[in-house]
């Protein structure tokens, strides 16, 4: 009977891939439901020994079947986006059913952690330093060292926390990682466990992702008896942003409101409980198999630009024609991911701006495309690498409205904690939409009686973009962590590059 | 009734680890709210302050007090699917939900190369345009 092998990623299901599963069976077809290769401008992708057909209906079910469907894009591990990637992380993508352990175990599955179990954790923790793997997460802080730290921590109870609280727009790694491969997660987990000496691990991620949950927990009763007598469970999130940073998160799986810790004491010496506890993104912790695979951690080190080693799977997303997910070494320029690979704009207009690392991230102009993928470089060009998603914008997006909706967003999330952002945050909304209003407004507590020091005549747009300009700087250096310290760069960038929208 | 489903909520995450937001969770799923009575009970239970339980409540977007009995469609508002033309959408799924159905924004499904996206209850939904966000509200 003819296989048909179509994703079960809930990207495929938001399209209707559970229908179009339902009519090829009822013709006769055996279907398999594997993950999804990333060409989510093809989804639903349906493959049939190795051939492509997308986006498909089940109108088209007869006619892929009979091999005439003019949706055929040919084989699919050589599509041309395909081809050029490197896939570490997702190299199973596309290819193997995300619960089945017997698919697992035939692409390599658990010979990482088989032969980390045959070693110290002193020398897992070396390999893993000696890849250059950095925090996946937007941190890029080394691996091996916030390993290395928590195992010499003195205490007998320790954790791992997998950060898989994805809550940038414009990224879907980590959900396509967790649904599509979590004996990978798991695995990753287990490693971490072992060369760190913790008895518990934790995933936590978002409501947001209810088929992640669902897949990771059955994904870790299957995996029980390998990682064995390592206890892991996932919690799951209830709606709050913040929790993606790491020490709110530790906060609510204790189950407490998830307000940022100060730091230090750092995670990796009081985290968790108060227990010494790695907390890594999912990305992460993903790479680590193949990283401790034999001769992993070299092949691992040999990829990649300056301090940026390895690979990163990058999200292409927004107003792009071919989106998905496309991994490869770091390195690559923006104006290939989203000329080349990405097929410019799906509406066909031209690009105005990309937004690179999420809400957070700066908005970039095209005339900085030429910007490699590496965390240095978007250091020094004010911009931040983030969790590698790339959202594109065409020339209708309005960018002093994104600016504000940046700020906006800052406030309603904010946890509270901290001042600049909890404030600061607010500020900057009034501040936007005096800017964009373009009336000279004078400032409403400033027209108080009892103000007497307040300056009477209300503030020109000059002076209110630089107060915007001080606001912003305000919150990067005394805001507690990367909500209310990093929203400045969509604003910042928007202003800069794009003075215009904010008249 | 009420309190005998609490308490077998409560019953199952003895022995957890911080066991309040599995169990908020499951109160919220079960009763469509975490009530101020239910927090008391909660608090009682884990022997925490009232207080600190409506604290934990009050944090997190997806718990309520009150009960919302009206069919929920979820919009993503973020950044990507902005770019991919949410906000001109908005206008016809609020006049198609009228008083019945309670259009949410939420910030990001994960399908940000494919938006708009909706959710309602665990059912995804991209690639929606006005027509298909009017029937996806209609059949909520």
């Amino acid at each position: 009977m003819m296989i048909v092998r179509i994703s079960d990623d809930s990207l495929a299901l938001a399209l209707g891939a559970d229908a179009l599963a339902a009519a090829f069976t009822a013709a006769g077809a055996s279907v398999e439901r594997v993950s999804s290769w990333g060409m989510h401008w093809l989804e639903p992708l349906v493959e049939v020994d190795g051939i492509g057909y997308g986006p498909a209906t089940v109108d088209d079910v007869a006619a892929i079947l009979d091999g005439t469907s003019a949706l055929n894009i040919g084989p699919i591990a050589q599509h041309p986006f395909i081809k050029p990637q490197q896939r570490l992380t997702f190299a199973r993508a596309g290819r193997t059913r995300p619960l089945s352990l017997e698919d697992y175990e035939a692409t390599g599955g658990w010979s990482g952690l088989r032969r980390a179990q045959a070693m110290s954790g002193e020398a897992v923790i070396a390999e893993v330093t000696q890849s250059g793997l950095r925090g996946r997460g937007g941190a890029g802080f080394p691996a091996g060292i916030k390993w290395n730290t928590v195992a010499k921590a003195p205490g007998d109870r320790k954790y791992v926390v997998c950060n898989a609280d994805e809550g940038d727009s414009g990224t879907f790694a980590d959900r396509m990682l967790m649904e599509g491969d979590p004996f990978q997660l798991i695995e990753g987990l287990a490693i971490c466990a072992h060369a760190v000496g913790a008895q518990t691990a934790y995933i936590y991620t978002r409501s947001e992702y209810p088929h992640a949950i669902a897949k990771l927990r059955a994904a870790i009763d299957l995996a029980a008896a390998i990682i064995a007598p390592l206890h892991m469970e996932v919690r799951e999130g209830a709606g709050a942003y913040v929790c993606g940073e790491e020490t709110s998160l530790l906060n609510s799986i204790e189950g407490k409101r998830g307000v940022v810790r100060a730091k230090p004491p750092l995670p990796a010496l009081e985290g968790l409980f108060g227990c010494p506890t790695v907390v890594n993104n999912v990305l992460t912790v993903a790479a680590i198999p193949h990283i401790l695979s034999e001769g992993g951690a070299a092949e691992y080190a040999a990829l990649g630009v300056d301090r940026s080693l390895g690979t990163k799977p990058i999200q292409l997303a927004g107003n792009i024609k071919h989106g998905g997910l496309y991994e490869t070494a770091f390195g690559i320029r923006l104006h290939d991911l989203v000329y080349t690979i990405g097929g410019g704009t799906a509406s066909g207009r031209p690009v105005k701006a990309v937004q690179v690392g999420g809400p957070l991230g700066a908005y970039i102009p095209p005339s900085q495309f030429d910007l490699p993928f590496d965390y240095e470089a978007y250091a020094r060009a004010d911009a931040l690498i983030g969790h590698g998603g790339v959202v594109v914008l065409d020339d209708g997006a309005d960018m002093g409205r994104l600016a504000r909706f940046a700020m906006e967003f800052c406030a309603v999330e904010s946890c509270g904690k901290c001042t600049p952002c909890r404030i600061g945050s607010t500020r900057g909304v009034e501040l936007l939409d005096r800017i964009r209003a373009g009336a000279k407004v004078l400032d409403p507590v400033g027209a108080l009686p009892q103000m007497h020091n307040a300056p009477k005549v209300a503030r020109t747009a000059d002076q209110d973009i630089a107060l915007l300009e001080e606001l912003c700087e305000t919150m990067k250096f005394g805001s507690l962590c990367a909500l209310g310290g990093f929203t400045p760069y969509p604003v910042l960038s928007a202003l800069r590059h794009w003075p215009e929208d904010f008249q | 009734m009420t309190m005998e489903r609490l308490q077998e909520i409560l019953a199952r995450h003895a022995g957890t680890e911080g066991p309040l937001l599995p169990i908020l969770h499951d109160v919220q799923r079960t009763f469509g709210c975490v009530s101020p009575d239910t927090q008391q009970a909660i608090a009682q239970a884990l022997n925490l302050s009232r207080a600190e339980v409506h604290g934990v409540v009050s944090f997190y977007h997806d718990f309520t007090e009150e009960a919302d009995p009206r069919p929920c469609v979820q919009l993503c508002r973020a950044e990507a699917c902005q770019a991919r033309g949410v906000e001109a959408l908005v206008e016809a799924a609020e006049a198609a939900a009228g008083g019945r159905v309670r259009i949410a924004p939420v910030y990001c499904l994960g399908l940000c190369s494919v938006g708009p996206a909706a959710r309602v209850g665990d059912a995804l939904h991209a690639r929606l345009d006005a027509a298909a966000l009017v029937r996806l509200v209609e059949a909520a």
